[in-house]
């Protein structure tokens, strides 16, 4: 076991792939000598060379296309975009040509392709270095959709999307590249894309969040435990296409209750889904509302610190939000 | 062939080799004009035509290493496709949505070729989207030479991507972007632009202010050549040069293959709207296939005796892969639910 932080575990799962298979490659912007803006392929480019750690042009549509391209070929390509808030040029790519390989083509052709972004708010990033994006793409069939909240999970779940056969958007905290730190052990492990995490166990009301909400709510829930003797069960989603729906209602079945938690805004995000299978799925086990705490609907993180503050749930307005339920 | 043709790829084809390139180009065409037949009396929902440009691609297709070149086609491509090994029973089950089209599984329109046995990338609608990718799967081609797994001389691999587009489809930016990443890594790309001066309604001088799309090359440090589309022997040889310097690490060719589309759009268009019928009709005249017929006939090739047998043998080819369609069943409604995701590999490499 050895103490890392979220992005040391990014970093050692790319490392440990591209050392594992030949096909592994790594493009996108800053990606070589620079080691990436946030430093997760640092030392890769000195390690494996410019033919496998590829400076991308500055266009996101093409990282892309490049890696479908070799996908297609059967490399298995990992693509950078250097903030989720720039994928949208390379949309097009992702949902149309992506998304739909393999059933467009009936099953002939697969797209093993991943596609890294750090995502979210809380770092001065303002509207365009802060967006949460995940939404845009759970909703299309054919994608997986990942997000860790722990150092272990970043490492396990990007060696498995890695080594899956479809295209995989693994979207990083990027808030908790540094700040979330956590035990990774030496062995070869993965984590298996789709399983949720049931973070802490509890009785009285069950939490659904991911990435950073997953990480604050955790310390929501201890500070809840501690002060109020509220006893809530946290899930961490991890990966939020395919659903773990079995994890989700077996919760709520215990509990009776749900909140989700979320820092994209709050209308049609993430949380919608959660809510939509609690009422279809497991309307006879609510004892109360499913409620939602979330980004307000307005176009992006702004810059200023008291409006970004404003913006973003954190463990204490996650922990009013547990108070209200409990004592629904 | 003319003396002056000698130092021209296509002055070694064999007879029997311009025969093959006729062949496919009047097959093309038989079963292109099925097609439109066949939506007339509305038993089929749609047709995209590759009517005129059939020298374009039979002269492309020639050139490849076909079933082991990459190919990530475009609409249009009929006859390219023919001639990479399509049957015309393949076409026919996709013009009537049939149980085991070859393509899709009869999810996809008519056209939106792809075949991985061909080593053909299943294309999409939205335009100039296959060419970043055919640069990404240059850059595979180029990725596994140099890190040396695989031999770059070794023609049971692909060696270069080739992908096809018409003119309207290079105002797209996915264009630009696929080019500027083929200039920069010297890509084993050529992509074909078949230009027929109309991007359905809108002609060529409302998509660029530059009088070729080739001209554009030099942007992208990639080498540009302008061919009469038509001429099926002159497409056979500026491919063979594109195709020769993609195989010997020379880098991306942008060919652009100057033709006509002389029938609308697709079966939902009509081209009365935008130019007049004068037009259309000189410019039949000049298409590829009379043009390619009356050289092979000049040369002796071509025998009248050897055309009629042709025009019968693409009659009963397309008739007979008419009935195979005809005859075949639907896909169940639960079809659509299937090859959303990929499954594992049973063993990780």
């Amino acid at each position: 076991m050895t103490q890392m932080t979220l992005i040391d575990a990014l970093r050692l799962a790319m490392d440990e792939e591209l050392a594992r298979d030949p096909r592994v490659f790594i493009t996108g912007e800053d990606v070589g000598v620079r080691g990436g803006v946030f430093r997760a392929t640092q030392g890769l480019h000195e390690k494996y060379g410019g033919a496998r750690i590829v400076d991308s042009p500055l266009a996101e549509l093409s990282i892309v296309a490049i890696g479908i391209g070799a996908a297609l070929a059967d490399l298995r390509p990992i693509c950078e975009i250097q903030f989720a808030d720039f994928i949208h040029p390379a949309f097009n790519q992702i949902v149309n040509e992506a998304a739909k390989m393999y059933y467009r083509s009936n099953g002939q052709w697969r797209v093993p392709l991943v596609i890294r972004a750090p995502y979210g708010g809380g770092i001065s990033g303002g509207l365009y270095h802060s967006q949460s994006v995940e939404a845009f793409f759970t909703h299309v069939p054919g994608l997986k959709v990942v997000i860790p909240s722990t150092p272990y999970d970043a490492k396990g779940l990007l060696k498995s999307a890695v080594r899956d056969p479809n295209p995989v958007l693994f979207f990083e905290p990027k808030k908790g590249y540094r700040a979330i730190k956590g035990d990774v052990p030496s062995d070869e492990y993965t984590v298996p894309l789709g399983p949720a995490r049931v973070a802490r166990a509890g009785r009285d009301l069950s939490v659904f969040a991911y990435g950073m909400m997953a990480y604050y709510t955790e310390i929501a829930a201890e500070k809840v435990a501690r002060e109020d003797g509220i006893d809530a069960e946290v899930i961490d989603l991890r990966t939020l296409l395919p659903l773990d729906k079995e994890t989700i209602l077996n919760s709520v079945k215990k509990t009776g209750k749900a909140l989700v938690v979320y820092e994209d805004n709050r209308t049609m995000g993430f949380g919608a889904e959660v809510a939509a299978l609690l009422a279809d799925e497991g309307f006879e086990t609510l004892d109360a509302p499913v409620k939602r705490l979330a980004a307000p609907d307005v176009p992006s993180v702004p810059f200023s610190p008291p409006m970004q503050e404003y913006f973003m749930p954190n463990p204490d307005t996650i922990a009013a939000a547990i108070r209200d339920l409990a004592g629904y | 062939m003319t003396t002056n043709a000698v130092a021209r790829a296509s002055a070694q084809l064999s007879e029997q080799a311009l025969l093959e390139m006729f062949w496919i180009m009047l097959l093309s065409r038989r079963l292109d004009e099925r097609a439109w037949a066949l939506h007339r009396q509305g038993k089929i929902a749609f047709h995209i035509s590759g009517m005129g440009h059939e020298a374009a691609q039979v002269g492309a297709a020639f050139t490849l290493n076909r079933g082991i070149d990459y190919v990530h086609p475009y609409y249009r491509d009929l006859a390219l496709m023919l001639a990479l090994g399509i049957t015309p029973t393949d076409f026919m089950m996709s013009l009537f949505a049939k149980k085991g089209e070859y393509s899709s599984g009869a999810r996809q329109m008519p056209s939106h070729f792809g075949y991985k046995p061909l080593n053909v990338v299943s294309g999409s609608a939205p335009v100039a989207t296959q060419v970043p990718q055919a640069a990404g799967l240059a850059f595979a081609i180029k990725y596994r030479q140099q890190t040396g797994l695989v031999d770059p001389q070794d023609a049971t691999q692909p060696r270069v991507a080739f992908t096809s587009l018409g003119e309207g489809s290079t105002s797209q930016g996915e264009w630009h972007e696929g080019m500027n990443w083929a200039g920069v890594h010297k890509l084993p790309l050529v992509c074909l632009v078949q230009n027929n001066i109309y991007a359905i309604s809108v002609p060529v001088a409302s998509q660029m202010a530059v009088a070729n799309v080739a001209d554009r090359a030099a942007a992208y440090g990639v080498t540009g050549v302008v061919v009469d589309g038509n001429d099926v022997l002159a497409v056979y040889d500026v491919m063979t040069e594109a195709v020769e310097r993609a195989y010997n690490g020379g880098g991306a060719t942008l060919v652009e293959a100057k033709t006509y589309r002389p029938v609308p759009h697709s079966s939902d268009d009509d081209d009365r709207s935008y130019r007049t019928r004068e037009e259309v009709e000189a410019w039949k005249e000049k298409g590829p296939i009379n043009r390619f017929r009356r050289t092979l006939e000049a040369e002796g090739i071509l025998t009248p005796e050897i055309l009629e047998d042709y025009e019968i043998r693409a009659r009963a080819e397309v008739d007979h892969a008419q009935a195979n369609a005809e005859a075949a069943p639907y896909p169940e409604g639960e079809d659509a639910l299937g090859d959303v995701y990929a499954p594992a590999d049973e063993v990780q490499p």
